[in-house]
């Protein structure tokens, strides 16, 4: 199991080492970096992504685990500071109480870049933050299906993330952005399936019981590829096919739903990059070379992907990331 | 002691329910004086220390104070007119300083400020005063109880310095301790402070005390100078029975006596002198002694509920491992405790289940009573012992006391016992089913079984017992057979020499 | 100090609760409010109880409802019993994420899915035992010594994960999951077998009302004779068995152990679920029947959420109105109510 892992992260290191540019210009530099933990599976991708990217941009790379705990995020950057890094990432834990150990960066003449999630407190205190645009990833999504049903009438029902949380609210606002100016396609069910699979699947099969069996669904939207993969089971168990007599669409791009693609069972998923560190090492590349400052919020792109892509190939190049 | 008592009490009565715990006690106390109270548990010793310091209000007689009436809302009132109390447990702030214990709530100030510096310097010469010499800063949970104790009377004499209540103050002290405690209550005596002093250890009482009070029943027996009297005197009224109570029966006495059924031989543990006794069939072994003398300790120890460090245990004469009660269940062991609520019964399960759950313990997880079996064994034994129940499947803790008590002793002889251990079988509960239960142990003495009885009632345990052993301080002084028995003879064993009464 | 003189004698007392006759079952309010929830659903949704026969196995809503219901049901019978002896298991639920990911791992590293789902129910009862002595021989009170293991039991099910989803396509895991027997999913089987096991295991031997005596009274059970410790050992194991069943069951459901969501919270809901199904946290008497009953309530009212179409925003807030409804119902307050009421059963 070692081996075949291994291996993936091989395939996995040939595929970046492909699509990113190489350069030379950090060879040598020190970065360190501060990661929340391994609370999910993108999670631990970023952390796998981030040092490989390192890795092959010839960066030495101080990694730091934080296990969810600002107060050992503040003791790495410390240290990082005391070690005399030439940069610190930082995937903060929380937004508030970064103030004090920021200056003392800053007062070091180390950049910060924050990665994944934004801070609360003045913005010169960091020289950019790299994250993705939630409301886009949403966005993208429902555009996808507006290009496909075309003008069929098209019935959509949509598992939604953890209620209040951020990623479930910007997601559906976007992907209701995208629908908005057509009357063909309408959410006619929404409910929580908490991001897991279990919930995802025990939802969906809610709506199809009411939903006529699903004979009135054209289409679900899932707010991440683990409530879609649920989702996917529920709609067989119901004696329908996935992918062409419901739609699946949803987003993160996780290897479970590539590997579903090339089942046909997944019509379309949109990316939320694991690649964190690139923007951010490209933003400090240039920061260095050419002393200009970057602009303070890089957005990642958000990329779709559909069967067309390569799903066999996405599959492979992902699997070994950690997700 | 002067002629005008600082402290009256007065015809006082209280009353709980239907229960009346003080009927028209008087009680003095007087500059210079250590007054000692006496009395069984239940005799209203702490009803009566609770009116004399304002934490019970009376339903009838007076207080009186220097001769003035008075009436006291709480113990802060008491306090203010003078009356201090410090009680077993000492109830001060252990993780407070000691400094600060003792002016808590009346602490110096400067410009508004705790004078940190003056508490503390008052403090130590306060203490001083008693002969302690310690740092007043250090909290006070780090010293021992006995200092504690002194830093408890301090704070109330400061408070209060008329009249000192101790309630049981030396029960967790060693004999170095006590010394240090009465000679701080004797210098307090000197300074002229009326002292109230309860305790359940004679020879303290005839060390320490002038005049002692002895309640029973909620009613005062006797108050006496202490000069006037002996340890024998004092028990006897205590246990109210004098001289008068019923001759034991001679079929008892000296009576032919079964095999040896169990026999303990140098069973003790910490704490707990080893002993040694044996119980025949069909012999009733009494046990009497004061509460606290170690009765319950010795019926836990035989029952294995606190395991035993040395020690043998035989059933027949062959020797049986007693570690729990699981095993003594196992060797035929029944006990009752003395606490039946607590350890007793099972107040939501049914009567039917209360009756059966020993024997079911006993014949393990797999072979399961069917409940045909179950109704049958309690409506044997409910018969036998006439429980007095609606329903065998209505919840045990719906019976009174007395009929409670009878379930629990269903519930061991429907395991067929060998050896059957009563802790206060006829506690709590009335004066028919009292009978009964007598009846029902002389019945089981009469079909064999061996039993082994503690009561504080004396009368009682003279009317079933073949033999009577006597605790004193955790230990079996004596042993009376035959026409040993004899209330004079119980007596004096249960109150030994002042000398010898303290281990 | 007391001596009461006045020996109340029992007279008229309150019908004592146990044991009833059938005929009483459907005046319980647990089968009163299952009955109103599925109601309700109906009102809702018409096609609720419309069950109809597709691909050799039935499949309507009322199907959903036991086949969701089931991982909290077989909780339910573990916690039963431990609720029963005055405890509390809370780490049933990371319990699950253990016994799903030590299946999930062992079996894509090709070990057979049989030795796979042994060692899965194993790692359970170890789970549960290491409880039961931290309740009896350390004497610790259940609901912390229960805490640790809810704590760093999800934290174990992510080492062996190392932080994955776990997927596997082993055809017998899935079949635990996901399959079907006589027409119905395999978790309802597996739930109502061991419910019925369970049942009869300590209704037919001693066990029950032993359970019973020790947690209406641990001391006077000690006097009594009754071996209380291995009792808890027992009873402590066997809930972390159903929780291993419990964490087959939903990985197999989604093909794959997800240590860090699955179980998440179904502690609270096993202990909801023996609370509705009459079994007090005081401990002493207990039903299994009734506690997967309570799992059942549970799982409808979610299954009506679901197709109610209310936004999810309600969904808490419509669970918890619903429970407090049925909670007060088999309150002793509105017990006395009924019985106040004129024509009430007496």
């Amino acid at each position: 199991m070692k081996v075949i892992k291994t291996l993936a992260l091989g395939a996995g290191l040939a595929g970046l080492l492909l699509s990113t540019a190489h350069a030379e210009g950090l060879q040598g530099k020190v970065i360190g970096f501060s990661q929340i933990g391994s609370e999910s599976g993108w999670r631990a991708a970023e952390t796998s992504v981030t040092k490989q990217v390192a890795a092959e941009r010839g960066v030495d790379l101080k990694f730091a685990d934080a296990q969810q705990k600002q107060e050992n995020q503040i003791k790495a950057i410390r240290g990082f500071i005391a070690q005399g890094v030439d940069a610190i990432l930082v995937a903060p834990v929380v937004a508030t109480g970064w103030e004090e150990v920021l200056t003392e960066a800053k007062e070091a003449s180390i950049p910060v870049v924050l990665l994944d999630r934004g801070i609360e407190g003045p913005e010169d205190l960091y020289l950019t933050s790299v994250a993705s645009d939630q409301v886009k990833e949403g966005r993208v999504a429902g555009e996808w299906l507006v290009g496909t049903v075309g003008d069929q009438t098209c019935n959509i029902v949509e598992l939604q993330g953890t209620v209040g949380s951020s990623p479930a609210i910007n997601r559906k606002q976007g992907f209701e952005e995208a629908i908005a100016g057509h009357a063909n396609l309408s959410i006619i069910r929404s409910q929580t399936g908490d991001f897991t699979r279990s919930k995802g699947k025990e939802v969906m099969e809610g709506f199809l019981k009411a939903e006529g069996g699903g004979a009135n669904i054209c289409a679900v939207y899932a707010h991440n590829d683990d409530m879609a993969v649920g989702a996917i089971q529920a709609i067989k168990d119901a004696g329908l096919k996935p992918g062409s007599d419901i739609l699946v669409v949803s987003i993160d791009a996780v290897p479970d739903i590539f590997s579903a693609m090339v089942a046909g069972e997944a019509n379309a998923t949109v990316e939320l990059t694991p690649n964190m560190a690139g923007p951010a090492f490209d933003a400090l590349q240039a920061y260095w070379d050419t002393g200009a400052e970057p602009e303070k919020f890089i957005i990642t792109e958000s990329k779709l992907y559909t069967p067309a892509d390569d799903p066999q190939g996405e599959y492979d190049r992902r699997k070994g990331l950690g997700y | 002691m002067t002629e005008r008592p600082v402290l009256e009490a007065r015809g006082i009565v209280k009353v709980f329910g239907q229960h009346r715990a003080l009927e028209a006690v008087d009680f003095t106390a007087h500059p210079g004086e250590v007054h000692a109270l006496l009395g069984e548990n239940g005799a209203g010793k702490s009803t009566l220390i609770k009116i004399l310091t304002g934490a019970y209000q009376p339903d009838g007689g007076e207080l009186l104070l220097e001769g003035q009436p008075i009436t006291l809302r709480d113990p802060l009132h008491g306090q203010s007119y003078g009356i201090g109390t410090v009680y077993q447990e000492v109830n001060l702030l252990p993780n407070r300083s000691v400094a600060e214990n003792l002016f808590l709530g009346r602490q110096p100030t400067r410009l508004g400020l705790v004078d940190r510096k003056r508490i503390d310097a008052q403090a130590r010469e306060l203490l001083s005063r008693y002969g302690l010499d310690i740092d007043v800063r250090a909290e006070l949970s780090e010293y021992s109880v006995a200092v504690q104790q002194i830093v408890a009377i301090a704070r109330a004499v400061e408070l209060s310095g008329k009249v000192l209540v101790l309630d049981e103050p030396t029960a967790s002290l060693d004999r170095n301790e006590v010394q240090r405690l009465f000679d701080v209550v004797r210098a307090l005596k000197a300074k002229g402070l009326a002292i109230i002093f309860i305790t359940h250890f004679l020879d303290q009482v005839f060390d320490l005390a002038d005049r002692v009070t002895i309640l029973r029943n909620g009613k005062r027996v006797t108050t006496q100078a202490l000069d006037t009297l002996n340890t024998t005197d004092v028990v006897r009224m205590m246990l109210g029975k004098d001289v008068t109570f019923e001759h034991h029966p001679s079929a008892l006495a000296g009576g032919p006596k079964g095999a040896v059924k169990v026999r303990f031989q140098g069973l003790g543990r910490k704490g707990m002198p080893a002993f040694d006794l044996a119980v025949h069939e069909g012999e009733v072994v009494g046990v009497a002694g004061l509460l606290g003398s170690g009765r319950t300790e010795v019926a836990r120890l035989m029952f294995g509920v606190d395991g035993a460090d040395t020690g043998e245990v035989f059933v027949d004469g062959q020797p049986v491992s007693i570690r729990n009660p699981a095993q003594a269940v196992a060797a035929g062991f029944g006990f009752c405790p003395e606490d039946r609520k607590l350890d007793g019964i099972f107040g939501d399960l049914s009567v039917r289940e209360n009756i059966i759950i020993a024997l079911q313990a006993k014949l393990g997880w797999f072979k399961a009573l069917n409940r045909e079996d179950q109704v049958e064994l309690a409506g044997r034994y409910a018969e036998a012992l006439d429980i007095r129940a609606a329903d065998h499947d209505m919840p045990v803790k719906l019976l009174s006391g007395g009929n409670q008590q009878k379930v629990i002793l269903a519930r061991w002889l429907a395991i067929d016992p060998t050896f059957l251990i009563l802790d206060e079988p006829t506690r709590g509960i009335d004066v028919g089913a009292h009978a009964e239960i007598v009846r029902t142990i002389n019945r089981l003495r009469e079909e064999g079984l061996a039993l082994f009885v503690i009561s504080s009632e004396l009368d009682e345990v003279v009317a079933y017992s073949n033999r009577i052993v006597v605790m004193r301080d955790r230990e079996m002084v004596a042993e009376l057979d035959g026409d040993a028995i004899a209330p004079d003879a119980i007596v004096q064993a249960i109150a030994g020499t002042p000398e010898e009464a303290r281990p | 100090m007391t001596r009461p003189t006045v020996d109340l004698r029992p007279t008229t007392q309150p019908p004592f609760p146990r044991p009833r006759p059938l005929a009483t079952f459907f005046t319980r309010p647990q089968v009163i409010a299952l009955a109103a929830v599925l109601f309700v659903n109906w009102l809702l949704f018409p096609g609720f109880f419309s069950v109809t026969w597709q691909d050799g196995r039935f499949f309507g809503s009322l199907i959903d409802v036991l086949n969701r219901g089931a991982p909290v049901a077989i909780l339910a019978i573990g916690m039963t019993m431990v609720i029963a002896t005055k405890g509390v298991d809370l780490s049933v639920g990371a319990v699950m994420a253990i016994s799903g990911a030590t299946a999930a791992t062992l079996v894509t590293s090709g070990i057979p899915a049989p030795i796979a789902v042994a060692a899965a129910l194993g790692t359970g009862l170890l789970c549960g035992l290491w409880n039961g002595i931290l309740v009896t021989l350390l004497e610790i009170q259940p609901i912390i010594a229960t805490l640790v293991l809810m704590v760093a039991g999800r934290g174990l099910a992510q080492l062996i994960t190392e932080g994955y989803i776990v997927t596997f396509s082993d055809p017998l895991l899935i079949f635990i999951g996901t399959g079907s027997f006589l027409g119905f999913p395999m978790p309802v089987i597996i739930a109502a077998t061991l419910m019925i096991a369970a049942t009869l295991s300590v209704r037919r031997t001693a066990l029950g009302l032993l359970i019973e005596a020790v947690g209406v009274n641990r001391s006077a059970a000690r006097f009594a004779g009754l071996k209380a410790g291995a009792l808890l050992l027992i009873v402590y194991s066997f809930a972390g068995f159903c929780a291993a069943v419990s964490g087959l069951i939903v990985a197999g459901d989604i093909r794959g152990a997800d240590a860090n969501n699955a179980g998440l919270w179904l502690e609270l809901d096993a202990i909801l679920a023996v609370v509705i199904g009459g079994t007090s946290l005081m401990g002493g008497r207990f039903s299994i029947p009734m506690a997967v009953l309570g799992a059942m309530i549970i799982q409808a009212m979610n299954t009506g959420i679901l197709i109610s179409g209310f936004s999810p925003q309600f969904n808490l807030v419509v669970k918890s109105a619903v429970i407090i409804v049925i909670l007060v119902l088999q309150s002793p307050l509105s017990a006395r109510l009924f019985r106040r009421l004129p024509g009430a059963p007496k």
